[in-house]
């Protein structure tokens, strides 16, 4: 409680946190806001009919469709959910195998460290967009082989910072005490070890909320993504691709394609930003003394 | 030193290595039809795809696939582009100009915002102009490079008819490939020069200007936080309060002794992103239609390319990891305290 009372008390993250509860809002009430009108797959835009030029924002569009009719009202709404349902699953994941695989290098050190540690080398050679998009590609495209390109390129930043902590820790007397008292290694690790990790740990979770929902929709923007016609920030964007020209003497004609989705998704990560900014200095002041 | 340079370069071919056999082993998923192409070197041999996947014993386990297919990229051969239509390490070749030529315009661009932006941020630390400066940069940090280069577009090219999508325009590739323009070095900035043909030249240097404003911006917040806190180390030592103790102007301070120091990191930062540009940008390059490796690397993977994909990903690799050596060394040069320790 303490920490929300100083995250509050700063402008910044104040309004980053402001935010990303409204964002949370919307999800969260994406199906009273939004009826969904595909039962099986409420996350699957409705089209409005076949034409394929975009309509300004109307009574009964919201904020206009884009191409091919899909509502724009309804594609913010389930995207904010997709953001953070794709968000809250990789960096789940991401951090339950970085603290098993960084915990287990960094507490056993020696030859296991070596082989996890040369492994994470292997992931890091790559660029993270450049991998996620060759792993999406070669797992086929869809939801699910998404969030696991995703996981994969996540994982590795994770287990190094935990394993770094680890190595620390490990050394300091409270340790070496609680082995002279008989612990064992699993009670140790997770008694006495981890919960000291716990801070960068959630200043990097923090960090990497918008980081990933920015590499999910660069890869939907791709086409390498969610499959067409689902409500992505990313494939909205790709959408209004064609339209950024306008007409004749109308240059702007149909803005509403790019700046929604456009604008939603610079708001979420700018959002996670912020906070994360204001998670490091009240958790992690070290890093970031200046 | 040397022991440490031998030891990082040794542990390079090993990470590629690495590399190779995680992309290979996810590949291995795929059916022998679609990963025959790694291994022939036309269009003509993946007519016969049974022959081919017959000769190269395609369904035999992964690693006696690999260790086959290791020894192919060796030698160089990447296997076949469907969608590019050559062999692989041609396409790299022929795409990499664009990609480089991009590459030196953005980091010219983003070492003179990053470095401008940083020392003044520096100087002002905790002013008005430090806090402005330093709320741009988390919006570069914040801004999806897709979203603000349609913005671009939109702008420049939809309103004002300037720099348009591409990497030249229909009349300038005419002239390229027409008659009497000889490719001299495949860059075509440099070709245009040397053909003292200034139409292209700007015409070439005026498809740049956005995708390399976008870039910038995309890496020029790191640069400036990099710069911005190296100057505020430097200036809080001895020798400036040295210096300004006698007599120097601040201006003469701050140019002939902090920055000198501080300087380093900042241009070491800057050829690591430099190496990393030139692997290409696969987002950049596709919003704004230029033909260079990134823009290939996505058409392969949104084609399946399988040879195409697997080859791209190695040559950014490659590129990403001598990258993070150079700074290895570059810092341990540069930094007689690590040289120590």
């Amino acid at each position: 409680m303490n920490i929300l009372k100083q995250l509050l008390q700063n402008k910044t993250s104040l309004t980053g946190f402001i935010f990303i509860l409204l964002f949370a809002l919307t999800a969260l009430l994406a199906p009273v806001v939004a009826k969904p009108q595909n039962k099986q797959d409420s996350y699957k835009m409705p089209q409005a009919s076949y034409e394929i030029e975009p309509m300004p924002p109307s009574q009964t569009h919201l904020f206009g469709t884009t191409e091919n009719q899909y509502d724009l009202y309804y594609g913010l709404i389930w995207g904010t959910r997709l953001a953070f349902k794709v968000s809250i699953t990789v960096v789940f994941f991401a951090v339950i195998i970085g603290i098993l695989i960084g915990g287990l290098a960094g507490y056993k050190g020696g030859i296991i460290d070596e082989i996890l540690m040369r492994f994470t080398d292997i992931i890091f050679a790559v660029p993270s967009m450049v991998l996620a998009m060759v792993i999406a590609t070669l797992l086929g495209r869809g939801m699910l082989n998404m969030l696991l390109a995703l996981t994969v390129v996540a994982w590795p930043s994770y287990a190094r910072l935990i394993r770094g902590e680890v190595l620390k820790i490990k050394e300091l007397d409270f340790v070496a005490s609680s082995r002279a008292m008989g612990g064992g290694g699993l009670h140790i690790f997770f008694k006495h070890i981890l919960p000291n990790t716990l801070n960068p740990l959630i200043v990097m979770a923090g960090l990497d909320m918008g980081y990933i929902v920015l590499t999910a929709s660069s890869l939907s923007f791709l086409g390498l993504g969610v499959p067409a016609g689902t409500a992505d920030w990313g494939q909205l964007v790709a959408l209004s691709r064609n339209w950024i020209l306008g007409t004749y003497g109308n240059p702007f004609e149909y803005w509403y394609t790019l700046i929604f989705p456009g604008g939603a998704l610079v708001l979420f990560v700018l959002s996670w930003n912020l906070l994360g900014d204001g998670l490091r200095d009240i958790l992690d002041p070290k890093t970031h003394l200046r | 030193m040397l022991k440490f340079i031998a030891r990082r370069i040794l542990a390079l071919p090993l990470v590629l290595l690495g590399v190779s056999f995680f992309l290979f082993l996810l590949a291995s998923n795929l059916p022998p039809e679609t990963r025959a192409a790694l291994y022939v070197k036309d269009a003509k041999q993946l007519s016969s795809l049974n022959e081919v996947i017959d000769k190269y014993d395609l369904n035999a386990p992964v690693l006696i696939q690999y260790s086959r297919w290791l020894g192919k990229i060796i030698k160089g051969d990447l296997g076949y582009s469907e969608s590019a239509g050559m062999p692989v390490t041609e396409a790299i070749k022929s795409y990499f100009p664009a990609t480089a030529q991009l590459a030196v315009l953005t980091i010219f661009l983003v070492l003179f915002f990053g470095l401008t932006f940083g020392i003044f941020s520096a100087i002002y630390k905790g002013r008005f102009l430090d806090k402005l400066l330093r709320l741009i940069s988390l919006s570069g940090f914040s801004l999806p490079l897709f979203v603000l280069g349609l913005l671009l577009l939109m702008v420049f090219y939809g309103k004002y008819h300037l720099f348009a999508p591409g990497e030249y325009s229909l009349s300038a590739d005419l002239i390229i490939h027409g008659p009497g323009f000889k490719n001299y070095t495949g860059f075509s900035l440099i070709d245009a020069l040397l053909n003292l043909n200034f139409y292209v030249f700007f015409d070439v240097l005026n498809h740049l200007i956005l995708p390399a404003l976008t870039l910038c911006f995309g890496s020029f917040a790191l640069q400036m936080q990099v710069m911005r806190s190296s100057l505020i180390e430097e200036l809080s030592k001895d020798y400036i309060t040295a210096a300004r103790a006698r007599g120097l102007s601040e201006v003469r301070v701050i140019l002939n002794h902090a920055l000198r120091n501080a300087l380093i990191p900042a241009l070491t930062l800057a050829s690591i992103q430099f190496i990393r540009l030139l692997g290409g940008t696969v987002i950049v390059e596709t919003v704004f239609d230029y033909n260079g490796l990134g823009r290939f690397g996505v058409e392969c993977a949104r084609q399946l390319d399988i040879a195409g994909i697997l080859g791209f990903s190695l040559v950014v690799a490659f590129l990403f990891v001598l990258g993070n050596l150079a700074a290895d060394i570059l810092y341990r040069v540069c930094d007689p305290r690590i040289r120590l320790k």
